[in-house]
């Protein structure tokens, strides 16, 4: 290795360019940049939703999310109060009060009294108004505008404006998506479903798994090949028949309809039994064979084994499965509406999306908080367990 | 050390002592929680309160049972198993070989049981019925024989969400796979190549239904004269040209929607890879260094050659997730604007029309284009399991 970088090295043509400057090496540059460019481009969609959550719901409607640090700036018209709110003070009629509203954020850029001139006063002037008497608005949008002679108008006159809104954050819109929703709901129908289906087919998968890997009996290889053969088989081929099964039994004891959290969990345990078995098959196989028959050979039973050795040994083996079936289910949408259906309050958060998708539609302050909070578990399992993750992705698919 | 804790002797005590511990724990731990369940939460807490609190405690019930339902089972077959056929040296020595035989044809049967018994009836039995529904009417009464097939091969409809998925079957894989490369190549040189790995690996853990939604936005279009939100849209409208509601465009659509999946796949694919380019052999890529090769030539001639079977597993893999591809397509257009695919297309005639025959055809139908995928798996399979 160091002498073929060494060879190159003075092989090399003494060009008479500036030393640090044949350092920087062109290739590396190139790697660094477009690597860049790659993890940028597989990163803004992510990044663009979660600003975009904490924005304030008025501003992500009206500018894109990369300039949720700059101040965005509109024009917009208010009517003034009516007659009847003046107020007499120092021999003057006086009107006061904000553009604004209770609206503390925004800031006056330029105000008018006609929609042709919206910005003909800056902020602390003055301008004449055509009910009489002059207007004088702040910077904070309060306004005095006074008079010598009494106001009689009847009809209030608008003011023109052009406001700031300088950068805002807030958590309002995971508030609004979590009460006025109902998905908070559906967080707690994921969980429901997620965790006993993640944790029902770990025993049963490891029993089979060693089964297979270490003990010898009829027909072994072909139950290892259609374990190989169910992994990719299409969920589609299972919805019907099970659909009607369920709803046969429902039908039996009495119950309305098949779509029972029992029922998903089942599903769920059964449509993740293929993976567990290949996976845990794998690992076990790969155990060392010695310390299993020397164990045989000193009177343990294959039962002991499993449970007081191969078990604990294959802890990262079952953390992988974990891993995958968790967010398989976590993510799954289609199993969970055919088989727990679409009523309000068993819905899981990727249904809940899909619903919010369909009414709210344009509402992207719902859509954006509401997306995030259905993948923050998510993200949150796979960066604390990246390594099982990955192991696991290794051992199911190159082999 | 780990021996002796399973071969006989005192620590036979000890598991014992441990077994019946775990059980008694689990068996009270379910007796508290139904005691709650029923009596303790509905006088405690309001109505909506109780109603979650009955859902979480149902389904730490549920795990609770099953994993004692499972325990009983394994370690309660087992037991009877050795009690049933028991043998020992004080037997007639043909009766003892036959009842070790015995016992060890058995036992292989309980390990494996309960999985086999839940893959037969959620996953081999279903198969079979989908298939024979494929040739029964849309209520499942009266045999038709193949003419849902016939129907399919003329409508215009499935035509197109075939023809469709067959573009999404040659251009997901094939971006995903190179992107997944590319990145793991350029990744492996680089001191910050970990960190770039795990964000463009991020989007595996995120659902179809969010990746969805984070793309939609990117989609977004306001009128034109408006300020653009979505990121396509500022691009564009940057650049002079008229904002697009992309989503509603007939053929670019698609290919909005597939770069979502190339989105998600490239850091399986990247994963995978990375994994086997490390495998390539160090001596390989020095001699071609020291012929004089460039960082292509290496790259096309040396290591690719060299990880060609892991690519096709790869691509393989992938193909069998777009085949199934449902979610996105649900979310985004529900196949409206010539986006329909096979699966969503199946969910349609099943669960909107309730047409049992022309759905089951559909999913017998995306069964064929999977099946020489498995056969290929299921022969490397056999093949592995002869070297071993």
């Amino acid at each position: 290795m160091t002498t073929a970088v060494d060879t190159a090295t003075e092989i090399r043509p003494a060009t008479g360019a500036p030393r640090f400057l044949s350092r920087i090496d062109v290739g590396r540059l190139m790697t660094h940049l477009s690597l860049l460019l790659l993890v940028v481009l597989w990163t803004f969609p992510t990044a663009g939703l979660l600003i975009s959550s904490l924005r304030d719901k008025d501003q992500l409607a009206v500018s894109g999310w990369w300039t949720a640090l700059t101040t965005s700036e509109s024009q917009a018209v208010t009517r003034l109060p009516t007659a009847d709110t003046q107020v007499q003070k120092d021999g003057k009629w006086v009107i006061t009060g904000n553009v604004f509203g209770t609206d503390s954020n925004k800031q006056l850029g330029a105000f008018g009294t006609s929609n042709n001139e919206p910005a003909a006063a800056v902020p602390g002037a003055s301008l004449p108004m055509s009910d009489g008497g002059t207007i004088t608005i702040q910077v904070d949008g309060s306004f005095v505008w006074s008079s010598d002679k009494q106001f009689t108008f009847t009809r209030a006159p608008r003011i023109f404006y052009e406001v700031a809104i300088p950068p805002r954050f807030t958590l309002d819109n995971y508030k609004e998506v979590l009460t006025a929703n109902g998905v908070a709901r559906s967080f707690l129908n994921s969980f429901t479903v997620t965790i006993p289906a993640t944790i029902i087919p770990i025993l049963m998968a490891a029993f089979a798994a060693y089964a297979l890997a270490w003990m010898r009996f009829p027909f072994r290889g072909f139950i290892v090949a259609l374990v190989v053969g169910l992994l990719v088989v299409p969920l589609q081929m299972s919805l019907i028949p099970l659909l009607s099964m369920y709803n046969n039994i429902a039908k039996f004891f009495g119950a309305e309809d098949g779509k029972t959290y029992l029922g998903i969990w089942l599903a769920h345990t059964a449509f993740g039994l293929p993976l567990a078995i290949y996976l845990l098959r794998n690992y076990m196989a790969g155990l060392p064979k010695e310390i299993m028959e020397s164990a045989r050979i000193d009177g343990a039973s294959h039962f002991k084994i499993f449970t007081g050795m191969v078990l604990p040994l294959s802890f990262p083996a079952l953390a992988s499965f974990s891993i995958f079936q968790f967010l398989w289910v976590w993510n799954d949408l289609l199993v969970a509406m055919v088989f727990l259906g679409a009523q309000e309050g068993k819905l899981v958060l990727t249904g809940k999306l899909v619903s919010l998708l369909g009414s709210r539609g344009n509402n992207w302050e719902i859509l954006t908080a509401g997306a995030f909070v259905t993948i923050v578990v998510p993200l949150i399992v796979f960066f604390s367990l990246q390594r099982y993750f990955v192991r696991g992705l290794l051992a199911g698919s190159v082999k | 050390m780990a021996l002796d804790s399973v071969a006989g002797g005192p620590a036979r005590d000890r598991s014992w002592s441990r077994t019946s511990i775990l059980a008694v724990a689990l068996i009270a731990a379910i007796i508290v929680i139904w005691l709650i369940n029923a009596y303790v939460i509905d006088a405690a807490f309001g109505s909506a309160v109780a109603t979650a609190l009955h859902q979480i405690l149902n389904a730490i019930t549920a795990v609770a049972i099953a994993l004692a339902a499972c325990f009983a089972y394994f370690w309660g077959s087992n037991w009877l198993l050795d009690r049933v056929l028991s043998s020992s040296p004080a037997m007639n020595e043909d009766v003892e070989t036959r009842r070790d035989l015995r016992r060890s044809a058995i036992r292989p049967w309980l390990f494996i049981l309960p999985a086999l018994l839940f893959l037969v009836i959620y996953l081999v039995y279903p198969v079979i019925e989908t298939v024979r529904l494929s040739l029964f009417d849309k209520y499942a009464q009266s045999f038709v024989g193949f003419n849902n097939y016939a129907w399919a091969l003329t409508d215009g409809g499935f035509w197109q969400a075939a023809l469709n998925n067959l573009g999404w079957l040659i251009i997901v894989p094939l971006f995903s796979t190179a992107f997944g490369l590319v990145i793991a190549t350029l990744a492996d040189r680089i001191w910050w190549g970990g960190i770039a790995k795990s964000l463009v690996f991020m989007p595996m853990a995120i659902s179809f239904v969010g990746a969805s939604v984070i793309w939609k936005f990117v989609y977004a279009y306001k009128g034109p004269g408006m300020a653009q939100i979505g990121v396509l849209n500022a691009i564009v409208t940057g650049l002079g040209f008229p904002p697009q509601a992309w989503i509603t465009v007939p053929f670019l659509n698609s290919f909005l929607l597939m770069i979502i999946l190339i989105w998600i796949q490239t850091g399986f694919a990247m994963v995978i890879l990375s994994a086997a380019l490390r495998g390539v052999p160090e001596e390989t890529l020095e001699a071609a260094r020291i012929d004089g090769a460039n960082g292509f030539r290496i790259f096309f001639d040396i290591m690719i050659p060299q990880i060609w079977g892991t690519i096709i597993v790869v691509w393989t893999t992938i193909t069998i997730v777009v085949l199934k591809v449902f979610d996105i397509i649900f979310a985004m257009t529900n196949g409206q604007w010539n986006t329909e695919v096979l699966a969503n297309f199946m969910f349609k005639w099943m669960f909107v029309n309730f047409d049992y025959g022309r759905g089951s055809t559909v999913a017998v139908i995306i069964m064929l284009a999977v099946l020489p995928i498995m056969i290929w798996n299921i022969r490397r399979a056999n093949a592995e399991e002869g070297t071993r």
